[in-house]
């Protein structure tokens, strides 16, 4: 029995931290533009599709380090080419647009790679390797997607608090307007905050590939749980969002035991609806500074 | 109610009535089984129209009261309560024709409850889903709401899909025909196309009176001044919640509505009917529309669930829809049939009047 909790949780930790990694590319964007970007699950999707073309004729951490690298760039062209020019756009014009350009990139992505599973390799061993700790017995890829997932949150970390251009992003989250004031080219920072997320999606994208498999059509779904974790964190605040990230999936991963697998996604819907009704500020959020924020 | 209300009206009465008879004409009378089901779809979409427009409340999961109208019909209608027939319970509801006996396609007794109650209970219970869901969903705004609204959606597309009595990723099928009048039923039936054509329709048109009179009411105005302001419209006294949810109710029921008579046309449904990319298409059909233009929004849906029902847009059938979504919201937030056809239509009349009456001063100066 004891055995059998600890697979699970090592489960939910997997998928808590590929749910983190999406709550945190919600935020990202969310900070530096107050837009919910409903096209992040594509950037997972992108990433892993990418990495698994170039891991045909490439090595596997060049391939994966080019998909990030490609990914991050269509994530720039696409804030340049539909978000860059509007002004002042209304929410629910951006919720749309967003919308409207995930179901475009999942289209191309069909029509680019077909219906197919694809997943990549396990970055070391196989489907069968397993570390045992105890009587629990771990696949090394879990073990890469959490240190993958950690290393994000760690790099951001630094990048935000001591490096020119995270510092300028934070400005930009804080105030836009008084960033500008001070100089700082606020458009620039939007759209490389799209080229951040887009990277970290892809980078998520392709660990979680050899557990989940990459098709098309995963990215509604990441999206989903990804705005569920950010939204439990409290949104624009990472660091909650990586908690809530693991709360989210060790939670899905035990209702296993008493709900059908079917009715998995219903769960992590349920805690996102109740805590939109019950405290949309978040686990960690602050309720005052949410009341201010306009929606 | 004005001539101008009544106009459009009678014009759509008129339309479906050329249609039908164009259809007759050029012996392409199939195609009235998708303009049927366009009409269906068009009921959803109006009601969506109502609210994303008027009051000004996204809803992405519109979808799943269309799917709770069709598969709670479905569901009650091919109940087989035959072995049961003795029991005093069922025996009575028989008696009270709740319950009806009819043969299924192999001949076999089915004892199952009638359709007229079952739409009955199709739509009540849409109502107070859509009760239940509203009152906590409708206080939130932007972000939020559309993210509640999408994931009530996913909630019942995967509730749909893993349950077995809902037949998972089947569906239900063999829904008995819906009988309206001795002789006349909603049923997929050749022999009842123009019959279930003109029944369709005929819905559409109730439903665009019903929302044509609304819009220009004291309601109306209550939902538009919610759409411009809802903080100022709460202070001027409009109860914005109260207001908020009836609009979602009643766009709800539409969709039911649409739900219970196209599983009856079609004798089934699936769970596709429920999935997100489905309450995408309202939406974009909406935003196609001019958001804030019913008409608009009709006649877009009219135009792209007719072309995609047809299969025109081949394997490119949700990409068309994320297309219109972007370029709409992109070039022209206010519908390209919406204000600005509008405003154009008024300027070259103004035009129009112009060179007329200055015409008819020369002639008179002479």
């Amino acid at each position: 029995m004891t055995e059998l909790f600890f697979q699970y949780l090592v489960a939910g930790l997997t998928y808590g931290a590929i749910y983190a990694i999406v709550g945190i590319g919600f935020n990202i964007i969310y900070n530096t533009t107050g837009i919910i970007n409903f096209a992040q699950g594509e950037f997972v999707m992108l990433g892993g599709m990418t990495a698994v073309t170039l891991h045909g004729f490439l090595p596997l951490p060049i391939a994966i380090a080019g998909a990030v690298l490609v990914t991050m760039i269509i994530g720039g062209l696409i804030e340049m080419a539909f978000i860059r020019w509007l002004v002042k756009p209304s929410v629910l014009r951006m919720i749309i647009i967003t919308i409207g350009l995930s179901i475009l990139v999942r289209e191309a992505a069909l029509f680019t790679w077909g219906e197919g599973v694809r997943s990549l390799p396990y970055f070391t061993g196989n489907e069968i390797s397993a570390l045992s700790f105890g009587n629990v017995r771990v696949s090394p890829q879990v073990l890469w997607s959490i240190g993958v997932c950690m290393i994000i949150v760690l790099c951001l970390n630094l990048f935000f608090k001591h490096t020119m251009l995270g510092r300028e992003m934070r400005a930009c989250a804080a105030n836009r307007e008084a960033a500008a004031l001070c100089g700082i080219p606020t458009r620039n920072m939007i759209t490389f905050s799209f080229v951040l997320s887009a990277g970290i999606g892809a980078l998520a994208g392709c660990v979680v590939s050899p557990i989940t498999y990459t098709q098309y059509n995963i990215g509604a779904g990441l999206a989903i749980k990804g705005f569920t974790v950010a939204i439990l964190g409290g949104l624009g605040n990472s660091m909650a969002a990586v908690a809530a990230g693991f709360i989210l999936g060790i939670l899905e991963s035990f209702s296993i035991w008493v709900l059908p697998t079917a009715y998995k996604d219903a769960i992590s819907i349920s805690i996102l609806l109740a805590m939109l009704f019950i405290r949309p500020s978040g686990l960690f959020g602050n309720r005052e500074a949410m009341r201010l924020k306009d929606f | 109610m004005t001539t101008s209300r009544v106009t459009p009206i009678l014009a759509l009465f008129v339309v479906v009535v050329v249609v039908q008879l164009l259809t007759l004409a050029s012996g392409k009378t199939f195609y009235l089984t998708q303009l049927t089901m366009t009409a269906y779809y068009s009921l959803i979409v109006i009601g969506l129209c109502l609210l994303m427009g008027f009051a000004g409340q996204i809803s992405l999961g519109h979808a799943g009261f269309f799917v709770i109208g069709g598969y709670t019909s479905a569901v009650l209608t091919t109940l087989n309560l035959s072995s049961y027939k003795e029991a005093p319970l069922v025996s009575l509801l028989t008696r009270l024709r709740v319950l009806t006996d009819r043969q299924d396609l192999y001949g076999g007794q089915v004892l199952s409850v009638h359709p007229w109650v079952a739409c009955g209970v199709a739509l009540v219970l849409a109502l107070v889903i859509a009760w239940a869901i509203g009152i906590p969903v409708l206080k939130l705004k932007g972000h939020y709401l559309a993210m509640a609204t999408l994931g009530f959606g996913t909630i019942i597309y995967s509730i749909v899909l893993g349950t077995q009595r809902f037949g998972a990723a089947d569906g239900i099928s063999s829904v008995p025909p819906f009988p309206l009048l001795p002789g006349i039923s909603v049923s997929g039936a050749s022999s009842q196309r123009i019959t279930n054509y003109y029944f369709a329709w005929l819905l559409v048109t109730v439903a665009m009176l019903l929302l044509a009179n609304l819009i220009n009411s004291r309601v109306g105005r209550a939902l538009r001044a919610i759409h411009g302001a809802e903080d100022a419209s709460s202070a001027m006294g409009i109860d914005t919640g109260r207001y908020k949810l009836a609009t979602f109710m009643l766009s709800a029921v539409l969709a039911a509505t649409a739900g219970v008579f196209l599983t009856h046309f079609n004798g089934g449904i699936g769970p596709s009917e429920a999935s997100i990319m489905k309450s995408v298409r309202y939406v974009a059909i909406v935003a196609g529309g001019g958001m804030g233009s019913i008409w608009g929004t009709l006649i877009m849906s009219v135009v792209l669930n007719f072309f995609s029902l047809r299969g025109y847009f081949g394997s490119f059938d949700d990409a068309v829809f994320g297309g219109i979504l972007i370029l709409i919201m992109l070039f022209a937030p206010d519908g390209i049939i919406g204000s600005d056809l509008r405003k154009l239509v008024k300027k070259l009349m103004n035009k129009v009047q112009k060179s007329v009456s200055s015409k008819t001063q020369t002639t008179s100066h002479k």
